[in-house]
């Protein structure tokens, strides 16, 4: 073996780190902007208006921020359990260049109107081909890796990462399937209900697999790591994973209740919602029990203090979800805040949290220190970051709640009891409350940028960790 | 109310969503069945510490899951869930719908029926009737004409003095259930100069400042052109045909020289929509009385 060959490929997932905590700013910066903009109009200016920096956000924290965390974590676990160094430098390589190609050219071409409007696909045809190419170099990579394993057996945080690289593959290449104009402009393959129905089963499943799955597998590796426990159940980790990846696929149409979809294709949206909360909860239940006998790890590592709160709000949200799910509950929900407030706790409390702990894991190794560079800053960041999801959420559920009862208020001569303008002006409190979240939550990422480059000045790039000898009694 | 093209599709629907239900149930029982025992790792190690328990499934989890699963099937035979099969209930979201507004209907019929059978000009008087007419004008009109009812360019102010298409209310009536589309058709074969001059002879109707000479020429062209055929030869203006009066100083684009050469050379193409479909003529009634209300002429606002 090669002396390369002998060592895991750490500059990748360094690469990919790093710019985790740099689209993090990003992408939550435009999310405190967009969230200021509703709070004062007046700050929409020019063309950086509300309507093109809000996809904008989202594609900034769901693929720049949320991308690098999956790409960073899952070619460090992948390497680590296969006892392997990754599959093609190269192509890892060009999955980092390609990605942060993608990324770009998404902050340049979003603020200027060129979008498919479709929510979370709204990056145009040769974008769109730019991730496909990207997508599949990772999924060679991925895959190549593990079979090229060292051990027999797949580590759970893999079957997660696995699942998560095959679905994207498939919803984005179905739901992207378009007719191009010009160079920036084309319309979907598919017409009205159709249409609605293949954007939203690709809508909810980058939530169910891009947002979920993957970070997931993130879990399965970070949280034992970080607890020095073992997995709390193999048999359990079994059931969810199967559950999960199998009927997130049907969520899809609770996004549609009330329309021209079918009323079926509704219900069969609900119901499979509905039994998503099981296979949801187990997960959760598998993180936080594999620190059952190590709860007092908790009281001052607050790199688990993320993790674990981090499955806390995973827990919430994928009951509320369901709940939201069904038909009555939605008629109430569905255009409110609530919508929004669901979404964060499930972004900020879950998809970030569970991130920056796995980073603030990952940074000291691969930059040759035992810890960062200060861990009370971590805490610091945990409690900023906490409070800034609560304030988020709990204001978007009463302006949420309030805005579904206002809407439908009926006076005795059949009238609407509020105009619109009503419900938004009884909104600004509760805007003016999410702002402060976010920009708590966006104080936090800088607290993180400000400790990872002063442990990345400290440290050293790591590039000769060996690959580990799988343990005896496994061969 | 077929949603598919042939009955394989109906049953490929039906079967798959079936299979697909209880296949949650029997992955977890398999799973359940037999419990392992408790404390033991499966024997494997990855990257020096990862090691998993075999902790037998939370009896809770399984039960919370059993019940989703349980719920499913249940709903989709009550609801409208396996594929064309409409549910025990007979329920279906067009039908709640068409219930709520049935019920709705119902109960403010005799109020409705009272505002029908009151004269246009009394109900504009009537407070109570206003506040409903109000209501159905925040809901409906708000859009387009604003919160005060004042417009915006494009949209006609309805607080003022001024109708372009009559402030009678048979006519106020029509405007709204039938809808009106006002064109001023564009006039560049006139060319940049005539048009200029005509721009000049209408802000002179207005008494705005205007270059005299200009607007000399443009008073010629004005009658020569075609413009006295829908606006008059006074300027005055045709509700019949939605023509505005040019000089009575309300201005639905704009009063400045540009804006008005755009609007020759260019025309204008304005609509307003029907309501009397959506909304039926009771609520057209109201509606009406409350834009009449809202005029000087009626003591309005």
């Amino acid at each position: 073996m090669s002396e390369t060959q002998s060592t895991y490929n750490y500059k990748v997932v360094r690469q990919f780190a790093i710019m985790t905590v740099i689209w993090g700013i990003v992408g939550m910066l435009v999310g405190v902007i967009i969230a200021a903009q509703l709070v004062w109009p007046e700050l929409n200016l020019g063309f950086l208006h509300f309507g093109r920096l809000r996809p904008l956000h989202t594609n900034a924290v769901i693929f720049a921020f949320g991308g690098c965390a999956l790409f960073a974590t899952s070619y460090y676990v992948v390497q680590r359990t296969c006892h392997t160094r990754l599959f093609s430098d190269g192509l890892a390589a060009f999955t980092f260049w390609g990605w942060q190609l993608v990324i770009v050219l998404a902050a340049v071409t979003l603020p200027l109107g060129m979008t498919s409007g479709k929510e979370y696909a709204e990056l145009e045809w040769p974008i769109d081909i730019l991730i496909t190419l990207v997508w599949v170099a990772y999924a060679v990579v991925f895959f190549g890796t593990i079979a090229k394993r060292k051990v027999s057996h797949i580590y759970v945080a893999n079957w997660f990462y696995g699942g998560f690289i095959l679905a994207v593959a498939l919803l984005h290449v179905v739901n992207s399937a378009e007719i191009p104009v010009t160079l920036t402009k084309s319309y979907s393959a598919y017409a009205g209900v159709q249409d609605a129905m293949v954007q939203w089963w690709y809508g909810h499943n980058a939530v169910g697999f891009f947002l979920t799955a993957g970070f997931l597998g993130m879990m399965y590796y970070f949280v034992p790591k970080q607890a020095e426990r073992p997995v709390y159940s193999y048999r359990l980790s079994v059931v969810h994973f199967w559950a999960l990846i199998f009927t997130y696929m049907w969520a899809g149409p609770h996004h549609l209740h009330y329309t021209a979809l079918p009323d079926w294709t509704q219900s069969v949206g609900m119901l499979f919602s509905l039994i998503l909360l099981a296979p949801s909860w187990g997960g959760m239940i598998n993180g936080v029990m594999t620190l059952s006998g190590a709860w007092h790890k908790l009281r001052d590592d607050p790199i688990l203090k993320f993790l674990i709160t981090s499955l806390s709000f995973y827990g919430m949200s994928t009951f509320e979800g369901p709940m939201m799910a069904i038909k009555t509950v939605n008629a109430l929900s569905h255009y409110t805040d609530w919508t929004v407030g669901h979404v964060h706790s499930g972004a900020l409390g879950w998809v970030a949290m569970i991130s920056i702990g796995s980073i603030y894991y990952l940074l000291p190794r691969l930059f040759g220190k035992s810890e960062m560079f200060s861990v009370r800053l971590i805490t610091v960041h945990f409690w900023v970051a906490t409070i800034g999801v609560v304030l988020y959420i709990a204001s978007m559920w009463i302006s949420g709640v309030m805005q579904g009862l206002m809407w439908r208020a009926v006076n005795a001569d059949g009238t609407l009891t509020y105009s619109f303008v009503e419900s938004v002006k009884a909104s600004y409190p509760f805007w003016a409350i999410r702002f402060l979240g976010g920009v708590l939550f966006l104080t936090g990422m800088l607290v993180m940028a400000y400790n990872m480059f002063k442990t990345i000045a400290g440290g050293r790039s790591v590039d000769d960790a060996r690959v580990l000898v799988p343990a005896a009694h496994h061969a | 109310m077929n949603d598919f093209v042939n009955q394989f599709w109906n049953w490929y629907v039906i079967l798959l969503v079936l299979v697909s239900i209880i296949a949650c149930a029997v992955v977890l029982w398999t799973q359940s069945l037999p419990p392992p025992a408790k404390l033991d790792t499966t024997g494997h190690v990855w990257d020096e510490t990862l090691e998993e328990y075999n902790n037998p499934l939370p009896k809770w989890w399984m039960w919370l899951f059993y019940i989703t699963v349980i719920f499913s099937l249940v709903y989709s035979f009550l609801y409208p869930t396996l594929g064309d099969y409409q549910g025990v209930l007979g329920w279906s979201s067009t039908g709640q719908l068409a219930k709520e507004e049935a019920k709705v209907a119902e109960q403010t019929r005799p109020l409705y029926t009272k505002y029908m059978q009151t004269d246009l000009k009394a109900l504009a008087g009537d407070n109570a009737a206003m506040e409903t007419g109000k209501r159905l004008y925040l809901t409906y009109c708000v859009q387009c004409h604003g919160a005060d009812a004042k417009g915006s360019k494009g949209f006609p102010n309805l607080a003022d003095a001024d109708w372009q298409w009559g402030g009678e209310p048979a006519q106020i009536v029509e405007t709204i259930a039938i809808g009106r589309n006002g064109v001023m058709p564009p006039h560049t074969q006139l060319g940049a100069e005539t048009i200029k001059d005509l721009a000049n002879y209408v802000r002179s109707l207005s008494g705005l400042p205007a270059d005299s000479l200009r607007a000399g020429k443009g008073q010629e062209a004005f009658n020569s052109a075609g413009c006295s055929g829908c606006h008059g030869p006074d300027g005055k203006g045709m509700q019949a045909l939605g023509a505005p009066n040019l000089t009575d100083k309300v201005w639905l684009y704009g009063s400045s020289e540009s804006t008005i050469i755009e609007t020759i050379t260019k025309g204008r193409n304005n609509q307003m929509p029907a309501w009397k479909e959506f909304l039926g003529d009771e609520k057209v009634h109201v509606l009406a009385a409350y834009v009449l209300s809202l005029g000087p002429a009626a003591g309005g606002k």
